[in-house]
């Protein structure tokens, strides 16, 4: 593995910890890597056909996003009261709740829990939530073994990389990549690179650890307030393990994941999988409304849910940047992102990558560290337009660079506002405008401009990185216009 | 004050004076309600359920428990696991299968963990109904009928009665009244246990059950 580019083949930096040149960096890194570009083309190209091919009906498609963003901004608009409303029925319940404001908060309460149950080992069904808090290296620095179980974030762990996308945690690796990977990690096992043997493999190994864990972890798609009830989706199996067999049961969750109505998920759910993985359904939909009652054979004793905050509350201040808070996180927008299949999921240095990613994190990160994010897209608007419950992701790319790029305020909508803000930048643009808005200074300016272009610049800063310098006409427009009168 | 308070304190200032109006939902599930008779459903829930791998078996009300017998001996099924104190539990009679050791539940997972995971090869679970639309299953696993039965043995038979099948998870959800009193744990089950997580190459058996199958009761006219 370590003869592979970085991005590939061992990709341990950090996330949630990356500065605009190394951001720069690492796209340019995977854009001149046809490996990784091969695999991603490929398997968004697959994506985006499976995906077509669920909703053929035009019309269908149409009403069901209606629906969709109509379930989803009406829960946001109840939030308050439906968080209160989910908490005093998970309670009635038996489910311990419990609320974090940031990824320390949640990683304390779970190591606390940890703790109390003297628990040596948590097995952990997908969540990505628990990816944002790097859950995994809270627990690893307490002694905690936290082992990822669904297949991609399983692999993706053993390798000591993290996820490249939100629903194939490895998609960038090849079953040739995992094979060796199992036969170098995983005692016993012999090279194949057959993939149902390859998943026997992943299957035997943690079979045992889901009969012996202290304490399941998982995410969840959507958490119904009026039933206090907690909703997973999943192909594997691996998460109705981790929500079942163990005693404890942890799930994580960002604190807009709530809609009011048990019926309301029956749309979400659908939009879902079709969005996503390009399924008509999943293998299982798992509703979890307590823990096992004195009478019930299996089933976790104790249930905690932990609802974390982590910025959204900042996105949901702001009516436009609230619509971020709509997102049910089935990867479409990066499937169908130009950007993102040139650069796969690793570049962005975030935990959610591709047009979701670019919107959602500066509310997690501050725009100090992501403000270069919203630019990496060419506002081509196909995210916007497959985006299951209409999230108008370009319009607020295009808000985000504004938010970095303006200069500093009181009181701005975010943290870290103005993080991109170039003083010369700025003033250029403020003197493009003020010629371009008045006929006078464009006819003197485009005049100056024709009669000096020997002076233009040989290096225009990102123009000519790439190609030959701007240079003006020798005669304008407007004088070869009144030329042919 | 707590991260709680604070949580909530600053999403009510910053909520919406009035709530969005509450989405129409029925405007969009009318029309897929469909008028259908039950053969017409049962075909449906089956060309969905066969789509992912699942087996559909059609039987009598009261031969059921012989195609069990004879789908357990066909499979090599040597020990079969089941709820004793259900209405189809019930039913099952051990000298009706032959090469087949039926194994009612007994106490809590803690106590038979090991046998649930390495000694028994199959589950037989009733089901609360079905969903036409996709070829879903709908389980309400109980005290008499535990949520490992159809997740731990690699074989997983459901029985399910045709007349349970609705149009739309929509339509079950408001026909059965779910959201007046839900079990600890409800499940939507489509097929084997799968996953596409190396190069998009589907591969089934992944975490749980390898094989479905399904003996569908009551679905008198439908095709054999």
């Amino acid at each position: 593995m370590s003869a592979q580019p970085n991005i590939r083949g061992g990709d341990t930096r950090p996330i949630a910890f990356v500065s605009a040149q190394a951001l720069r960096e690492r796209m340019h890194e995977a854009v001149n890597d046809p490996h990784l570009r091969t695999s991603f083309r490929g398997a968004m190209d697959f994506l985006m056909a499976k995906r077509a091919a669920q909703f053929p009906d035009e019309s269908e498609l149409a009403s069901l996003r209606t629906q969709s963003e109509g379930i989803r901004q009406y829960s946001l608009s109840k939030l308050p009261e439906l968080l209160e409303q989910l908490e005093a029925n998970l309670t009635r319940n038996g489910v311990q709740v419990h609320w974090a404001a940031d990824p320390d908060e949640a990683n304390a309460i779970m190591l606390g829990i940890a703790r109390r149950h003297s628990a040596k080992t948590i097995v952990k069904g997908k969540s990505m939530v628990s990816e944002e808090i790097e859950f995994n290296h809270a627990m690893e620095a307490a002694g905690v073994e936290a082992l990822e179980s669904d297949m991609g974030e399983y692999i993706v762990q053993l390798a000591g990389e993290k996820p490249s996308h939100i629903i194939m945690p490895a998609i960038h690796k090849t079953k040739e990549q995992i094979a060796r990977l199992f036969a170098d990690k995983v005692p016993g096992v012999d090279y194949t690179d057959n993939v149902d043997a390859l998943i026997q493999i992943g299957r035997q190994v943690l079979r045992e650890k889901f009969e012996h864990a202290d304490i399941g972890l998982s995410g969840v798609n959507f958490a119904v307030a009026e039933t206090g009830t907690l909703c997973l989706v999943e192909n594997e199996g691996n998460g109705r393990m981790c929500t079942t067999v163990p005693r404890v049961h942890m799930a994580i969750t960002g604190i807009e994941k709530v809609v009011e109505k048990l019926e309301h998920v029956a749309p979400l759910f659908s939009i879902l999988t079709r969005s996503a993985t390009g399924q008509a359904v999943t293998t299982y939909f798992n509703m979890i409304s307590g823990p096992r009652k004195p009478d019930e054979k299996d089933g976790p004793e104790e249930v905690h849910l932990i609802l974390l905050d982590n910025g959204r509350s900042q996105a949901y201040a702001d009516e436009q940047l609230r619509k971020t808070l709509q997102c049910i996180r089935c990867g479409a927008c990066m499937n169908h992102c130009p950007v993102y299949t040139r650069i796969g999921g690793h570049a962005y240095g975030t935990t959610y990558p591709g047009p979701i990613g670019k919107i959602v994190s500066p509310h997690m990160m501050g725009l100090a560290q992501t403000h270069l994010l919203p630019t990496v897209s060419t506002l081509c608007g196909a995210c916007g337009e497959v985006c299951p419950v209409k999230i108008p992701i370009p319009e607020l790319l295009v808000r985000l660079r504004g938010e970095a790029q303006s200069a500093p305020h009181a009181n701005p909508a975010m943290v870290g506002q103005g993080a991109g803000y170039s003083a010369l930048a700025s003033f250029v643009w403020r003197t493009w405008a003020r010629i371009y808005a008045r006929p006078a200074n464009y006819r003197l300016f485009s005049w100056l401009a024709s009669r000096f272009r020997m002076f233009a610049p040989s290096r225009q800063s990102g123009w000519t990185a790439a190609r030959t310098p701007l240079k003006p006409a020798p005669r304008r427009l407007r004088d070869r216009v009144r030329d042919r009168r | 004050m707590s991260s709680r308070d604070r949580i909530l304190a600053r999403l009510r200032t910053s909520r919406p004076a009035q709530p969005l109006p509450l989405p129409e939902l029925d405007a969009h599930y009318a029309p897929r309600a469909r008028n259908e008779s039950t053969p017409e459903r049962v075909a449906r829930f089956r060309t969905g359920i066969e789509n992912f791998h699942a087996e559909v078996h059609l039987a009598g009300e009261g031969d059921w428990p012989a195609v069990l017998a004879r789908l357990c001996a066909e499979k090599g099924v040597g020990s079969l696991m089941y709820g004793a104190d259900t209405v189809a539990g019930r039913k099952l009679d051990p000298a009706a299968f032959a090469g087949t050791v039926l194994r009612p539940w007994a106490g809590s997972i803690e106590d038979i963990k090991a046998d649930l995971f390495h000694r028994t090869d199959a589950g037989f679970t009733q089901t609360l109904g079905a969903i036409a639309e996709t070829g879903t299953l709908i389980l309400w696993p109980s005290e008499a009928e535990p949520r490992t039965l159809s997740l731990v043995p690699p074989i997983h038979f459901a029985l399910l009665d045709a007349r349970n099948i609705h149009a739309t998870f929509y339509d079950a959800i408001r026909a059965g009244h779910w959201a007046d009193g839900l079990p600890t744990n409800a499940l939507l089950i489509t097929g084997p246990s799968k996953t596409a997580d190396i190069q998009q190459t589907l591969a089934y058996g992944a975490h749980g059950p390898k094989e479905l199958i399904v003996i569908v009761i009551n679905a008198e006219g439908a095709v054999q």
